[in-house]
């Protein structure tokens, strides 16, 4: 059996994020090189700041600013940096305790190779030179020696022109695998044949097929060509233009039942005006050179199919 | 050993809205739970245990969110889950947290619910371009405005209807604080010119893209004892699943649900929901999904739902309120949405639904689907502890 197709899928969004009073202040300080602590309950700096208590669950709002050096509480080496990590060449991961701090950061040390790099080295924070709010504004740790011990100290968190909200991008990466039944299916669709999979417990015959009849909980196998021809079951007129859809409103999105098929697949009508399409109204597939499924229905030319015929595929 | 009985003690919501850039998710989250522990005079020690429930993550782009609102809803040395179950999961959180008192697991549990939805795209989430497949062709309403349709044919309802319900669901959202849309302005002609988007669902028979959360805290007996607000008692709670395309699948009644209310009826020894429930919070998302669920529910024979709509029956001085809330027409933050349709219940049957109170509401149901028609969660709940 040859290889079932695979395909990328890249799923990414500009997410986002509203930040609350606490984030607020952490990241537009970060922006003026001012790096905002908050003191729990019980005292201590939490760096970054959190707007509850780990322990206690109050309200966390006075903030205190902690210094531009720090010490590696610990390290992981990252010999083969990723898109979109803070250095292009190979870094370590460091948690870092800023001075007057309680608690450490994550972010990225510049060093030559690990052997630069233990527990308990002093480093300082590189600041990127443009800096919007972010935590990127931090472009990374490096190696400095200096004394430790200077205690955070009260800030109000008020600066000009605060940052409000930041957009976090997010990407995921996928390789997409059909499986049988699927491949089945895409491997008929190339000759312009439809093509479902007969349940051997109910015998109902699935369209698309998923190599598997959910009702019975089976395997299904049997292949079954349905169509070309169908019914349309119900439909809505689009009157709206969905994103990154390349069809003219008004449009038919239909249901539509293919002879032999037990249920109701999607498609689009055409071939005739958006405001003459019914239930039962009989269509057959067009196909556009290149196209992976049918572009659309258009009306076969038969007399409607007669609403007992299909009520049970509604 | 008999189970505890399950009482909600304290509800809390966020004021709802399209964006709420004020504050972050742990913020919001927050605001619905300090509310809910007010109501119910409580502190964060005194709950034992969280249970939260969102939509999709895509929905907001951080992954498992439960790990970092931990700190924000006290739940730090104590047990937390999440649930899932698409746009019914405030339900179905409602009754993972009753059950955990029922079974006395834990005596006092938060239950909280959210979606802040300002910071994705709903529709992008829902829709990733997976190789292979083709493409939903219509966005949001296109997957529903065919089941309508199917409704309109099998049951002979008027096409007004639907502006009908939008149209009440919007002037009782006016008496809810709460509700994300506040149409002051609102008719039955608007509703009736606004565009058509999904022929046949108009722009103001849809939900809102909201962002929002609910809490409630539930507790036993003892606790209900100890509260300083009448409770409301769970006298059935269900959730019943099926998948959301097979060979019999009915769009317009699912099987799932109809199994989920009669399984909720039985536990609360309800024979004529028609007569023995006085109020209804029901998740419609469009307003069409009012008399199909009624139909669904048992409330109406199949094919008459729309005629309880049609002659006033559910309004707010009806006979059978759905939704005086506003519903999920009025605010709809998804994660949110079920939950706030149980705690409303919980609040017409404490007497505590402000100007939305439906005078002697003693017996109220709850209501939430989701995923495709795929899951459902329902209770019932009522003034009077259940029997025995």
């Amino acid at each position: 059996m040859p290889e079932p197709p695979r395909a990328p899928l890249r799923v990414e969004f500009p997410f986002t994020r509203s930040l609350g009073p606490v984030l607020r202040a952490f990241l537009t300080g970060l922006r003026e090189r001012t790096v905002l602590g908050v003191r729990a309950t019980d005292g201590r700096v939490l760096v970054p700041p959190v707007e509850y208590d780990p322990v206690t669950a109050d309200e966390l709002r006075e903030l205190a600013e902690v210094g531009p050096t720090g010490t590696v509480t610990t390290w992981a080496w990252n010999p083969a940096p990723r898109r979109g990590q803070p250095l292009a060449t190979p870094f370590s991961w460091v948690l870092v305790r800023l001075d007057g701090a309680d608690t450490a950061l994550l972010h990225a040390l510049d060093a030559p190779g690990p052997e630069a790099v233990r527990t308990g080295l002093r480093v300082r924070i590189r600041w990127a030179r443009d800096r919007t709010g972010a935590i990127t504004d931090i472009a990374c740790f490096e190696p400095f020696d200096s004394a430790p011990g200077r205690p955070a100290t009260a800030h109000d968190g008020v600066f000009a022109d605060p940052v409000a909200e930041i957009t976090a991008p997010a990407r995921l990466d996928y390789v997409h695998t059909a499986g049988r039944a699927q491949h089945a299916h895409l491997t008929a669709l190339a000759d312009h044949r439809i093509t479902g999979e007969r349940c051997p417990s109910c015998r109902k015959v699935y369209v698309p097929p998923r190599g598997v009849c959910p009702v019975c909980g089976v395997a299904t196998a049997e292949q079954v060509e349905v169509g070309p021809r169908g019914t349309v079951t119900t439909y809505c007129v689009v009157n709206i233009k969905a994103a990154n859809l390349d069809v003219e409103v008004p449009y038919v999105y239909a249901h539509i039942a293919l002879d032999g098929a037990d249920l109701a697949l999607h498609g689009r009508i055409d071939g005739i005006p958006y405001d003459r399409v019914r239930m039962g109204l009989r269509v057959e597939p067009v196909w556009l050179p290149g196209g992976a499924h049918p572009d659309h229905y258009r009306p076969a030319g038969e007399p409607d199919a007669p609403y007992d015929s299909y009520r049970e595929l509604l | 050993m008999p189970h505890e009985p399950v009482a909600v003690v304290g509800v809390g919501q966020t004021r709802h809205a399209a964006a709420r850039r004020d504050v972050s998710i742990a913020g919001l989250v927050r605001e619905a739970a300090l509310r809910a522990l007010a109501d119910a005079g409580l502190g964060w020690a005194d709950i034992d245990a969280v249970v939260i429930g969102k939509a999709p993550d895509f929905f907001e782009g951080v992954m498992m969110p439960e790990l970092y609102l931990a700190d924000a809803l006290g739940a730090v040395g104590k047990p937390m889950l999440r649930v899932h179950t698409a746009g019914s999961v405030g339900g179905s959180t409602a009754l993972v947290a009753a059950q955990l008192v029922k079974a006395r697991v834990h005596t006092t549990v938060l239950a909280l619910a959210f979606e802040k939805q300002s910071e994705s795209n709903a529709m992008w989430g829902l829709s990733l371009p997976v190789p292979f497949q083709q493409p939903l062709l219509a966005g949001a309403g296109g997957f529903f405005a065919p089941h309508i349709r199917a409704y309109m044919r099998r049951s002979g309802a008027p096409e007004t209807i639907g502006s009908l319900v939008a149209h009440k669901d919007r002037r009782n959202a006016l008496r809810n604080p709460y509700a994300h849309l506040h149409e002051h302005g609102i008719t039955l002609e608007k509703v009736q010119a606004s565009p058509m988007l999904w022929d046949p669902v108009r722009y103001s028979e849809t939900c809102p893209s909201s962002d929002g959360a609910c809490a409630m805290v539930l507790t036993g007996r003892a606790g209900a004892a100890r509260s300083p607000t009448p409770p409301a008692w769970v006298h059935g709670g269900a959730m019943r699943s099926e998948p959301t395309l097979f060979p019999g699948k009915d769009f317009v009644s699912p099987r799932a649900g109809k199994e989920c209310a009669a399984d909720v009826y039985r536990q609360a020894g309800i024979t004529d929901p028609r007569r023995q429930i006085d109020v209804l919070e029901l998740y419609v998302p469009f307003s069409w999904y009012e008399p199909m669920w009624l139909e669904n529910l048992g409330f109406a024979a199949e094919g008459r739902g729309w005629r309880l709509t049609e002659a006033g029956v559910t309004g707010m001085d009806g006979d059978l309120p759905v939704n005086p809330s506003g519903g999920v027409l009025s605010t709809n933050p998804i994660g949110a949405s079920g939950m706030i349709r149980f705690a409303e219940a919980a609040l017409q049957v404490r007497g505590r639904a402000g100007e939305h109170q439906i005078d002697g509401a003693r017996r109220a149901l709850g209501h939430a689907y989701g995923g495709g028609s795929q899951f459902f969660a329902m209770w019932l709940v009522g003034t009077d502890p259940p029997a025995g």
